[in-house]
């Protein structure tokens, strides 16, 4: 049981050339698991969560949910995007009774549960605020709470806290962390940050870029709750570091001048600060 | 404050104009340009008399049916476009087109078909802004952010239920800014619709103006239009609108 991604491409032919943005994808997913898909700009992993979605296609191969194809969008498999795509129209609470709401669930029920949800991400005071009202880090609880109402099996999550200050991003990934282990969830996480993936996760899967594939997984045997300033995710971290450096590199160089290196100036220095060792 | 300032401002130059071209130089005929002080005492004997108030609810009866007729088939039309690839490809550059063909253009046809009545004027003033609006809804539904359809369809929502509950909400700040455009096409309408065929009215109390050569009832017909069309803009729409967006976080960019 649990999700299989099955040797799915992705490609998009445009009129000069073909990209191949996801080559011969597998990977299985248990039941209950955190996985973090880190990678480079450009590495598909965007594009892989879409097709988990069920918002595109894959040109090639199959996912599978508890034995059923995936075939388009579902209540099974909710997203979290980047932006927290909160209906503007709607308050707070209707928001997260939104897709309860698509589902026929009566009144009493939906409000019920969408107050215990918002609850769980601290924010029932705001329940009757429209979205304008709140800030940043607020729309991404109020997102967090829509996604979760759903009793979804899986929660996609597409760098959904990457447009927050840090001091926010901080907040949100404990509180990320304190959810999973209170609803056993399977949560996919896709972040281009290795220090997150590394703290939330149980499994970091870096991909590589051109074509998007898995270049590396790591497991992270790490109890929890895990602290962002202990040593063990700072280990972790730079293991991990190594592995998508390779990737951003490689990335970085067919973008920029061929000259361009990650390594070229590790101290910076400069000859007319050399605390006169010429002398 | 500042403002009546400027429009006394306005008004003492206007008068200065007149002294100078009417009284002092003599070039112009006291019929070629009013006094803005004959224009106010014009304007008061047609408050008085209660011309312009009959004027007024003649021409806002005929604009309110001529306008609620081109909203109901303006966004019925502008939503069919918006569903149908083929129509918004193939219809769609002739409605633009309509759109830009001043509605006047039409008074032939509404005479042919209605006769001089009161149904040719509101036919004048509803395909004058059906098409704006139609254009408009159009605009509104391709508008909408994608990202909170995919975020709808994640969430189970499917078909007819993703336009009602999703697209049409999210449209409808613009849909708001069309029907205003539309309403100053109508505005516009209504006075040449009046003006050429009318019995009473804001545009037929001007054209006797026009037929008396009383130059100053011609303005201060214009005046009270100005007036009436500013007041329904910045009261109803405008407000409508900001309030609107602002909701929708659209005001910040």
């Amino acid at each position: 049981m649990g999700l299989v991604v099955k040797d799915v491409s992705k490609e998009f032919v445009s009129k000069h050339k073909k990209t191949s943005t996801l080559e011969n994808f597998n990977i299985e997913i248990k039941r209950g698991d955190f996985v973090c898909i880190l990678g480079p700009s450009g590495c598909g992993k965007s594009t892989l969560l879409n097709i988990l979605a069920g918002l595109e296609k894959a040109t090639k191969g199959v996912v599978i949910l508890n034995g059923n194809e995936i075939t388009g969008p579902g209540p099974d498999r909710t997203v979290m995007f980047q932006e927290a795509a909160l209906f503007p129209w709607l308050k707070v609470i209707d928001n997260v009774e939104f897709g309860m709401k698509m589902a026929g669930i009566s009144k009493e029920v939906r409000y019920e549960k969408a107050m215990h949800y918002l609850k769980m991400v601290h924010l029932s005071k705001f329940k009757d605020s429209y979205v304008f009202e709140l800030s940043g880090g607020m729309k991404q609880r109020v997102a967090l709470a829509r996604a979760l109402s759903l009793d979804s099996e899986i929660l996609l999550m597409d760098e959904p806290f990457a447009a927050l200050d840090s001091q926010t991003k901080m907040m949100l990934q404990q509180e990320l962390q304190r959810i999973w282990v209170d609803t056993k969830k399977t949560i996919i996480f896709i972040t281009h940050n290795a220090e997150e993936a590394v703290y939330l996760a149980n499994r970091v899967v870096v991909m590589a870029a051109n074509p998007g594939r898995i270049k590396q997984e790591f497991a992270i045997e790490l109890s929890r709750p895990r602290q962002m300033e202990s040593s063990d995710i700072s280990y972790y971290t730079a293991k991990i570091m190594k592995a998508l450096k390779e990737e951003v590199e490689k990335v970085a160089k067919a973008e920029y001048d061929g000259d361009w290196n990650f390594e070229e100036n590790p101290v910076l220095y400069s000859s007319d600060t050399d605390m006169g060792g010429d002398l | 404050m500042k403002r009546i300032l400027f429009y006394i401002l306005l008004i003492l130059i206007w008068e200065g104009i007149y002294k100078l071209g009417v009284d002092i130089l003599r070039i112009w005929r006291p019929y070629i340009l009013p006094s803005p002080f004959d224009v106010f005492g014009t304007l008061a004997v047609l408050i008085k008399d209660n011309t312009i108030g009959i004027a007024i609810i003649a021409s806002l009866k005929r604009i309110i049916v001529g306008y609620f007729i081109s909203v109901v088939i303006g966004v019925a039309l502008g939503l069919t476009i918006a569903k149908f690839k083929y129509l918004e490809e193939n219809l769609g550059p002739l409605i633009l087109g309509l759109q830009t063909l001043p509605s006047i253009c039409w008074l032939p046809f509404a005479i042919l078909w209605f006769g001089l009545s009161e149904a040719s004027i509101i036919f004048v003033i509803a395909i004058g802004s059906t098409f704006a609006v139609a254009m408009s809804v159009k605009y509104a539904i391709k508008n909408v952010n994608p990202l909170y359809i995919r975020a709808a369809r994640t969430m189970g929502a499917k078909g007819s239920k993703i336009y009602t509950h999703v697209i049409l909400p999210a449209a409808l700040p613009d849909i708001v800014s069309g029907l205003k455009q539309g309403w100053s096409f109508a505005w516009r309408a209504l006075m040449a619709g009046e003006m050429l065929s009318a019995t009473k009215g804001l545009g037929q109390v001007l054209m006797v103006g026009r037929d008396l050569a009383d130059i100053s009832q011609v303005v201060a017909v214009m005046i009270v239009i100005i007036v009436l069309g500013l007041l329904v803009d910045k009261l109803v729409f405008e407000r409508l609108e900001k309030n609107m967006r602002h909701k929708w976080g659209l005001d910040r960019a």
